[in-house]
């Protein structure tokens, strides 16, 4: 629909063209209807048009059609809330200051919703860059209500003011959250993402309640898992409900996680660890409930403040760390795999964050969690091999690989964990475990592991020759990301951060370059490169075109075409990769010279490969030209017409 | 109907039903919490046991010191473990008909009750649990008969010294009437009283009601009893479970329409879920053996060890500890493991297809036949041999008493590398460990019990809907250390009855009905009359014979001969209802109409000879919670009339009375 004439200020229905005139009646009969399909219908038809097209018809579309929808809001139950919720929001995101009576409507709406309905709703004008601050006020309230009522219920005794001096005690939640199960832990749970979603967004309410906030967290935690004892009679029905509910345990976990973000009084941060605690000791965490207590429990440690004047952790966290590692060693041990597998994770991430905080060090080390994650490397299920050795790989990056003796890992055992990771490589039936052995080598080689440092031009050729042959084409392109890093050390990519950058390269000095290429030729980077440049997996092909181009520029000045191309073995070379280009990848390329590499990457058109690798598969099929095809086709059954079709 | 509460252990239950004119006994468990305050029983003499220093009373009063020793602060009686047996002075007995066993864990007292009450009624139990149950008291016996001990302590249990005793054995309760276990004798002719059954098989209780097993789901042959007459119906709900172990599960079905449902043996540790505990089971015996540290794992012979051993027989090739030595000893350790293969109908279907492939149905099988796990009747002989370290033992008993798990307590407990891990729910941990203390090995506890929790008991109830339900009081009401957890209690409506020991209940319904047969002639003489469509009736004059509970109409005799003697005259007078009645009357009396015709009496003269034909002007209808009271005030005459009677009360005035009684004869149908 085209916008009204200039000069029209409020353009009144007479005006509107016919067919908008009957559709608008349609809508608006459809919004008296009873039948609710037909009045989501109707809903749904404006939030779209209020989505994607603001103007002046769209003002004179709303002041006809918003007294119908607040009819809407009489009815009880309020008709397809949903859509209404969608219809509302889409009108406030677009311009809401041009809708008159928009944040009334809005109001109005929130108060007459369930609190399970007005969630959304709330979160949504929570959203709104822009919005009356009464109206965020009372949204805000909607989504603090049901925690509010946890907090309040389970209170031993009154307290000071709690979550919401407005919002606590609220009837309708009250008897929402004791109605049934599915209704406590629906309105629960929607109330935790909403307000998780919120946490970390510039326009969240301010002030924020952090500590009642967190509060609440731990207490729905501890009505969960039957540890609170409240007093009340709604505490107590309340517990009978939650108690075990693993989806409110999930929702719980994830939004204390987010709340980790904020900071707490201490006594508050105190009880969080100990119900994280509590629910990683717990034999009757599921699986999923594990997950996210490691998760939360992570984002907590390392949110943890640091002890001013000192770099390692505060005594609360080692503390911590003194109990948590009995529980993960313990939970390594787990026949649930997913549990094994989270373990690993968590165990992973805490490294990698505190492998150098000798608290930390000294916590693990006289544990047995190294010990039991190098036994996962037999794990009999792939994901924890593969969880065992990024575990692994991440350990012994600090130094913190298990050791028979207990103490920080000499060489020897050093290298036969590299032994035990290449084995893994080359037999392992499943991918997962081979992919995180290659991303582990990718790692170890980026971030000078010594003991590879030692040897890395062994280690990178054993690396590539498993690589090569694997057939599941993640661990060929990760063998070629290993490469890649290899290239860049010995080549120098410090001047830029993006090794793809390929416009204005600098080029490597002859010296180093030539001495580069042959040891790039020991360790068979090229055979393994070209090979997969002809990869039938397109991103393994991408990145090896990409990996030879920035070869390729570093390598501009050594030697002239001409010394290369009168190579003796350069034409055979050429021959074997056209084979290969053709599919026969059987004969093997042999040992090639640096001039004759140089040669190579020159006449190959690595451009012409790169565009048509760009290329998505589909884009024959996507193409004008196939689509005019399909329709010329169509045409041609007919037999009729075959102009017409442009 | 009257339940006797013989026992206040809610998963040991022993009950006395009487029911028509039967007297049923529902399972008779054991308690054996009593033998926690014994010390215990050494198999290989234990210098720190016998060591143990006598205890005196604060004033320094020795006089106790042979009969209780001291240990970390705990005090134990240095004798032959007892046990507590069910009240025997309630109800006589001797009376019992019969004695309904539910499973093998809940027979365990029956030899004391067949043996020393004067019983001689039947047993009915379930194959499974007869073999298991065996298995369980040879056990038992043999573990305290294998450690004689010369002393038997009795002065503690005089009640003016027990008060001067510290907790627990102060508060044990009756302690004079706590038992030593019986002898193998014993057993086997309690045994020899039972009489085996299949599920869903009916039995016949001197015609008066049908007992009735059904398959639980707990254990092997574990059941559930309905116990019915032609009328009535009680459910006995025992040990049952929903979860899929190896038993085959529990039928539900069978429990709907009871008018009471007597419901024991839930889970003991309801907020420990035992699928979660397999888990942590596993996990720490990992853990334990991966640092060089052996298993103890205190178990019954027969249940939850099965599940244990399949659970362990997935886990264990992938937890790498194939290596490790399982050992199982008991003196029926090899009887248990074998007897568990045979009874593939009372296994869960899964396991009834293995045995037509032709496979064990358990696969302890392939672990005993690779040599992984090893069974031995005790610590004594080849075992010594073959022990390797670290290793899993699974041994008796889980009290922590007797049995050969006391020797391993004593030799493992130095040393925290090992850890002992409670599968068994039915000891306090801590209790059973008190003697050993201080002990430096680690202590895992890990209930593993399947039997319903609150949740599954809620839902049973919702689907099989008795209309009461009687259960021990514990479940009526949180558990102490837990009074906000309103969901670990029965929540039925009407509320359930609850009992404790040595209570007697009468139960809330009453008998209403009983199948009487009608013989086939005196049934051919019979002429009914249809009175409203489908509703016929028919006078009978009959004689009610009644034998063996079961009641039949039979013909009259006939009639004399009219030239009888004047004897026969004489008897043929004494045969009940052979005179000529007044006839029955059915239907219901119209009161508006009745009264318009009170009114009009004087057009329609119901009954013509009446003096005085003239109609009643002043009536007045009330109505009462019964029915209606019709009154003609001018009379003094009242008509009450009820759903089941009419009553008209008049003074003096017989011919008004039999005026107004044809009035209301008029309405009702004669037959």
């Amino acid at each position: 629909m085209r916008g009204p004439a200039e000069g029209h200020r409020s353009p009144q229905a007479c005006d509107w063209p016919a067919c908008a005139q009957k559709i608008v009646g349609h809508i608006e009969d459809s919004l008296c209807s009873t039948a609710v399909p037909q009045v989501t219908q109707a809903l749904s038809v404006l939030t779209t048009a209020f989505g994607h097209c603001h103007g002046l018809w769209t003002q004179g579309l709303w002041v006809r059609l918003s007294p119908l929808v607040a009819r809407l809001l009489e009815k009880d139950p309020v008709p397809a809330s949903h859509s209404l919720v969608d219809l509302l929001l889409s009108v406030a995101r677009s311009a809401p200051s041009s809708y008159r009576g928009l944040w009334e409507t809005l109001a109005q709406t929130l108060s007459h919703l369930s609190p399970t309905q007005a969630g959304p709703l709330a979160l949504g004008i929570l959203k709104l860059q822009d919005c009356p601050q009464a109206l965020r006020t009372q949204a805000f309230g909607i989504l603090l209500q049901p925690l509010a009522c946890v907090l309040e219920a389970a209170a031993q005794a009154p307290g000071p003011p709690g979550l919401l001096e407005g919002a606590a005690g609220n009837s309708m939640t009250v008897d929402t959250l004791l109605s049934s199960k599915s209704a406590c832990v629906g309105l629960l749970c929607c109330a935790l993402a909403h307000l998780g979603l919120l946490q970390p967004l510039p326009q969240r309410p301010s002030p924020w309640p952090q500590a009642p906030l967190l509060g609440a967290a731990v207490t729905i935690l501890r009505l969960c898992s039957g540890s609170a004892a409240p007093t009340s009679d709604v505490g107590s029905r309340l517990c009978a409900i939650l108690v075990g509910c693993g989806r409110v345990q999930r929702a719980a976990l994830d939004f204390l996680g987010a709340l980790s973000q904020g900071t707490g009084p201490q006594e508050l941060v105190t009880q969080v660890f100990s119900v994280l605690l509590e629910y990683l000791v717990s034999p009757e965490s599921s699986s999923m409930v594990l997950k996210k207590a490691f998760q939360a429990t992570l984002r907590w440690l390392l949110s943890s403040p640091k002890t001013p004047g000192c770099c390692d952790l505060d005594p609360h966290t080692q503390l911590f760390l003194r109990e948590l590692l009995p529980v993960l060693q313990k939970r390594l041990c787990s026949p649930c795999w997913e549990v094994r597998d989270s373990g690993l994770e968590f165990l992973t991430q805490m490294t990698r964050h505190w492998g150098g905080q000798a608290g930390f060090r000294q916590a693990l080390l006289a544990s047995e969690v190294p010990e039991l994650t190098k036994q996962l490397l037999r794990d009999p299920e792939s994901y924890v091999r593969a969880s065992a050795v990024t575990a692994t790989g991440q350990l012994s990056s600090w130094g913190l690989c298990a050791t028979p003796a207990g103490h920080e890992c000499p060489g020897a055992q050093q290298e036969s964990l590299l032994v035990e990771l290449l084995h893994i490589l080359s037999t392992d039936s499943e991918g997962f475990p081979r992919r995180a052995v290659m991303q582990v080598f990718t790692e170890w080689l980026r971030d000078g592991h010594a003991d590879v440092a030692e040897d890395a031009e062994q280690f990178v050729a054993g690396a590539l020759q498993a690589a090569s042959r694997d057939l599941d084409w993640e661990v060929r392109a990760q063998g070629l990301e290993l490469a890649l890093v290899f290239l860049e050390q010995l080549l120098g990519q410090r001047g830029s951060h993006c090794p793809y950058a390929v416009a204005l390269p600098e080029t490597a000095p002859p010296g180093v370059l030539a001495q580069a290429l042959q040891v790039l030729c020991r360790v068979q980077l090229f055979e393994f490169a070209f090979r997969a440049l002809f990869d039938c997996d397109r991103p393994v092909a991408q990145k090896s075109c990409d990996l030879l181009l920035f070869l390729r520029a570093k390598a501009a000045p050594c030697g002239s075409p001409q010394e290369a191309g009168d190579s003796p073995n350069v034409a055979s070379v050429e021959a074997t990769l056209q084979r290969w280009q053709a599919g026969e990848q059987g004969q093997p390329l042999g040992y090639l010279e640096p001039g004759a590499v140089v040669a190579l990457l020159r006449s190959v058109d690595l451009e012409g490969l790169r565009d048509t690798l760009a290329e998505s598969s589909d884009h024959v099929e996507k193409s004008p030209q196939s689509l005019l095809q399909d329709m010329l086709a169509a045409v041609g059954v007919l037999g009729e017409n075959e102009a017409d079709c442009y | 109907m009257k339940l006797y509460c013989l026992s206040g252990h809610p998963t040991l239950p022993c009950n006395v039903l009487k029911f028509k004119s039967t007297t049923i006994m529902l399972d008779c468990g054991l308690d054996m919490t009593s033998t926690l305050n014994f010390l215990p029983l050494p198999l290989v003499q234990s210098p720190r046991l016998s060591n143990l220093p006598g205890w005196s009373l604060k004033d320094g009063n020795a006089f106790l010191d042979k009969e209780l020793k001291e240990c970390s602060g705990h005090v134990f009686v240095d004798s032959v473990p007892e046990f507590c047996l069910p009240e025997t002075e309630l109800i006589d007995l001797s009376t019992v008909d019969v004695i309904l066993i539910s499973n093998y864990h809940c027979m365990m007292a029956l030899p004391y009750i067949t043996e020393h009450t004067g019983f001689t009624g039947t047993v009915y139990a379930t194959e499974p649990s007869v073999q298991i149950g065996r298995l369980l008291m040879e056990e038992l016996v043999n573990f305290i008969e294998r450690v004689p001990k010369a002393q038997s302590a009795s002065l503690w249990k005089n009640k003016d010294i027990q008060r001067l005793l510290p907790s627990p054995l102060k508060d044990a309760v009756e302690v004079s009437t706590w038992r030593r276990c019986y002898t193998m004798q014993e057993v086997n002719s309690a045994l020899s009283k039972i009489q085996l059954v299949g599920y869903s098989q009916k039995i016949e209780l001197f015609g008066a009601v049908q007992v009735t097993p059904l398959s639980s789901g707990y254990a092997l042959g574990s059941s559930n009893w309905i116990i019915q007459s032609h009328y009535e119906k009680v459910s006995y709900v025992s040990g049952s479970s929903l979860l899929t172990t190896h038993p085959q599960p529990m039928d539900q079905a069978s429990l709907k329409n009871s008018d009471v449902l007597i419901l024991t043996g839930l889970t003991q540790i309801p907020t420990a879920n035992p699928d979660s505990m397999v888990g942590e089971f596993c996990s720490n015996l990992s853990l334990t053996v991966r640092n060089g540290g052996n298993v103890l794992v205190p178990c019954y012979p027969s249940g939850v060890i099965y599940d244990l051993l399949e659970c362990l027989y997935q886990y264990i090739d992938s937890a790498g500890l194939s290596s490790i030595p399982f050992y199982f000893i008991s003196p029926v350790a090899n009887s248990s493991l074998e007897f568990s293969q045979i009874f593939a109908e009372w296994l869960c279907h899964n396991k009834q297809t293995k045995v037509y492939l032709p496979e064990p149905p358990f696969p302890h099988a392939e672990l005993i036949q690779t040599n992984k796990l090893k069974h031995y009747p005790s610590i004594h002989g080849d075992f010594s041999n073959d022990f390797r370290q670290p290793c899993v033992v699974f041994t008796g008993h889980p009290s922590l008493r007797f049995g050969d798990v006391v020797h391993f307590m004593e030799l493992w407990g130095k040393s925290s590398l090992n850890t002992v891990i409670f599968t068994e729910p039915d000891f306090t941990y801590l209790e059973a460990l008190a003697p050993y203390q201080p002990l430096a090995m680690k202590c895992i506890y890990c209930p593993i019990d399947t039997r319903l929790n609150f949740i599954q008991v809620s839902k049973l109830l919702k689907e099989v809907q008795p209309l009461h339900v009687v259960c021990p009081e514990q479940y009526t009401q949180p558990p102490p250390a837990q009074s906000h957890r309103i969901d670990l209690m029965i929540d039925c409506q009407p509320p359930a009855m609850s009992y404790r020991r040595a209570e007697v209940l009468a139960l809330p319904f009453k008998r209403r009905y009983e199948k009487i047969e009608i013989m086939p002639e005196l049934a051919d003489s019979l002429v009914p009359m249809e009175i409203k469509p489908g509703v016929s009736l028919a006078t009978v004059s009959a004689v009610l014979h009644t034998k063996d509970n079961k009641h039949i109409l039979q013909p009259p005799p006939r009639p004399a001969q009219p030239t009888g003697g004047k004897k026969r005259k004489r008897a043929s007078d004494d045969i009940p209802d052979c005179k000529v009645l007044k006839p029955l009357l059915s239907g219901s009396i119209p009161v508006e109409q009745f009264v318009q015709t009170l009114e009009k009496s004087t057009q329609h003269p119901p009954v013509p000879f009446l003096l005085e034909q003239h109609g009643f002007s002043d009536i007045k209808v009330e109505d009462t919670a019964k029915g209606h009271i019709v009154l003609l005030q001018e009379a003094e005459t009242l008509i009450q009339i009820e759903e089941d009677s009419t009553h008209i009360i008049c003074d003096n005035d017989e011919m008004l009375r039999v005026r107004l009684r044809d009035l209301v004869l008029k309405f009702l149908q004669k037959f």
